[in-house]
C-alpha cells in the first residue's frame, strides 16, 4: 500500500505492507534509529515520536494511519545545527545515562513544554509517566526538563 | 518482534462508508481507531482480523458537546480530549478522575473512548464510570440507528451487543442538576489496570438519596452494576452508616477472581472500601 508521510519536514512515499508499523517504518526503511523500539507492547515509551505534534507509541500506530500525516522523530528536535533546549537540557543535568529511554523522553518533554512552558515536577513526572528509564534516571531527566523551560523563560 | 499477520486496510471516509466496509469485509473485519487495545492483541495474534478499516479520519465521531440537558461523547473522542474538557469535569468528575488513572498520557492520546468500551475488557475503568452515570450507547448499522442502555451494552468479557456490521458512534449521558460523582482505584502501579475500582452518581434531595448509580470494575460485577445496592440506597439518607451499608452490598453483588493482582478477599474489600470512598466523595459534591 503507498504511503506519504511527511518526517520532519521531509515528504517520504513507500510502498508498505499495512502490518508494518510505524518504529519499524521509521527505522528499517527510513534509517531514522534515534526513535528506539523497546517493549514492543505500548508500556515503556522508547518509541515514542510526534503525530501531528501529538507524542504516540509508534509501536502501536500502523505506518499506513500516519499517511497524510507528519512525524517528528528525535532526529527532528535539533533545528539549524542548534539542539533543542530540552536536549540540552539531558545534557547539561546529565538526563541520561544509557540513552535507551531518551529519545522518547525528548519529545514527550518537547510537547510538554509547547503546552505547559513552566511544569511543577509533578506535572514533568506526569508527562513522562508512560516512559520507564531502566536506568532509574528520572530525578536528572525532571531537572533536564525543568532546566530546558528555564532556559527558554530566559530567552 | 511482535508483528501483526497479514490483513486488508481500509480508512473509512463516513459513517456510511465504514459500515459498507463492515459489510463488505463481512465479520472477521475490525474497526481501528486509536487501536491500543487491537494491535496489541493483533501483535500477539490473539486477534487476526482478515482487514482493518480505520476510522481515524471521521470527525463526525469525535465531536464532545453539551446538547441541552445532555453529555454527548462521540466514540473517537479521546481519552486525553475527555479528560482536558472542563464542561466533562464541571458536569461528572467521574470522567476525569477515571480518566487519569487510565494508562499514560501518551497512550491517553491515541486511545478512544468508543474503543475502551467496545474492546470490553473486564477491567476497563470507563464502563464502570458509564454504568454508574447510566449512559446510553448509540450504534449505527445497515438498518439505522439504535440506543442501547449501558447497562445492556456489555455482554460480558470482550463481548458487547455491537453486531457484525454495526459500530458505536456516540455515548450520551443526561445531566441532572446537583447530582455528583466521584471515582476510586487501586492499582499496582501508574498506569496499570485496577485491582478493583469503583465510581458513584449521586444526587441529593434534602440529604435523601433521590438517585444513585454505581459502577465496578475488575471485580466480575455483571454489566459492571450493583443494582442491589443502588436500591438498598435508593430513598434513604445519605449519612455514613447507611454509605457503608451499600458499599457492603456493593461488595457482597461482585465475583471477583483471583490473579496476579490479588486474591478474591482483597478484591471483594477494596469493592465495598472503594465503593464507600465514592459514595462518600459524590455525596459531598451532591448539591454543590
Amino acid at each position: 500500500m503507498r504511503v506519504s508521510v511527511t518526517v520532519n519536514g521531509e515528504n517520504f512515499v513507500r510502498d508498505v505492507e499495512p502490518r508494518l508499523l510505524l518504529v519499524h517504518f521509521l527505522r528499517d526503511e527510513l534509517r531514522l534509529t534515534g526513535t528506539h523500539w523497546g517493549c514492543d507492547t505500548s508500556n515503556c515509551g522508547v518509541c515514542v515520536v510526534q503525530l501531528d505534534g501529538v507524542p504516540v507509541k509508534s509501536c502501536t500506530v500502523l505506518t499506513v494511519m500516519a499517511d497524510g500525516h507528519e512525524v517528528t522523530t528525535v532526529e527532528g528536535l535539533e533545528k539549524d545545527g542548534e539542539l533543542d533546549p530540552v536536549q540540552e537540557g539531558f545534557v547539561q543535568c546529565h538526563g541520561l545515562q544509557c540513552g535507551f529511554c531518551t529519545p522518547g523522553m525528548l519529545m514527550t518533554a518537547r510537547w510538554l513544554l509547547d503546552r505547559n512552558p513552566d511544569p511543577d515536577e509533578g506535572e514533568i513526572r506526569e508527562a513522562i509517566s508512560g516512559q520507564l528509564c531502566r536506568c532509574t534516571g528520572y530525578e536528572n531527566i525532571v531537572r533536564s526538563v525543568r532546566w530546558a523551560a528555564e532556559k527558554e523563560a530566559s530567552v | 518482534m511482535q508483528v501483526p499477520a497479514s490483513f486488508e486496510f481500509e480508512r473509512a471516509e463516513s459513517v456510511e462508508h465504514a459500515l459498507e466496509l463492515l459489510e463488505r469485509y463481512g465479520p472477521e473485519a475490525r474497526l481501528v481507531a486509536g487501536g491500543h487495545s487491537l494491535i496489541p492483541m493483533m501483535k500477539l495474534r490473539l486477534a487476526q482480523p482478515d482487514a482493518l478499516i480505520d476510522i481515524n479520519g471521521l470527525a463526525e465521531l469525535s465531536h464532545l458537546k453539551v446538547t441541552g440537558d445532555t453529555l454527548v461523547i462521540g466514540a473517537l473522542v479521546r481519552h486525553a480530549a475527555l479528560l482536558a474538557d472542563e464542561a466533562v469535569g464541571a458536569y461528572f468528575p467521574i470522567f476525569h478522575e477515571a480518566e487519569r488513572v487510565i494508562a499514560d498520557p501518551v497512550v491517553r492520546n491515541r486511545g478512544t473512548v468508543g474503543g475502551s468500551l467496545c474492546q470490553a475488557d473486564p477491567s476497563e475503568d470507563l464502563s464502570a464510570a458509564f454504568a454508574a452515570v447510566r449512559a446510553e450507547a448509540v450504534i449505527a448499522g445497515p438498518g439505522g440507528r439504535r440506543t442501547v442502555p449501558i447497562r445492556e451494552f456489555h455482554v460480558g468479557p470482550y463481548e458487547t451487543v455491537v453486531g457484525p456490521g454495526e459500530m458505536l458512534i456516540e455515548l450520551r449521558v443526561r445531566i441532572r442538576p446537583g447530582a455528583g460523582s466521584a471515582y476510586e482505584k487501586v492499582e499496582r502501579r501508574v498506569g496499570d489496570w485496577p485491582v478493583a475500582a469503583a465510581g458513584a452518581y449521586l444526587r441529593l434531595d434534602g440529604g435523601v438519596i433521590a438517585e444513585v448509580g454505581l459502577g465496578l470494575t475488575a471485580v466480575g460485577a455483571e454489566h459492571f452494576a450493583a443494582p442491589f445496592a443502588e436500591a438498598y440506597l435508593i430513598g434513604k439518607t445519605a449519612g455514613e452508616a447507611v454509605l457503608r451499608e451499600g458499599a457492603r452490598i456493593a461488595a457482597d453483588g461482585c465475583a471477583p477472581q483471583a490473579d496476579q493482582r490479588g486474591p478474591v478477599d482483597y478484591k471483594r474489600h477494596l469493592a465495598g472500601e472503594l465503593t464507600y470512598r465514592a459514595l462518600s466523595r459524590a455525596a459531598e459534591r451532591s448539591g454543590s
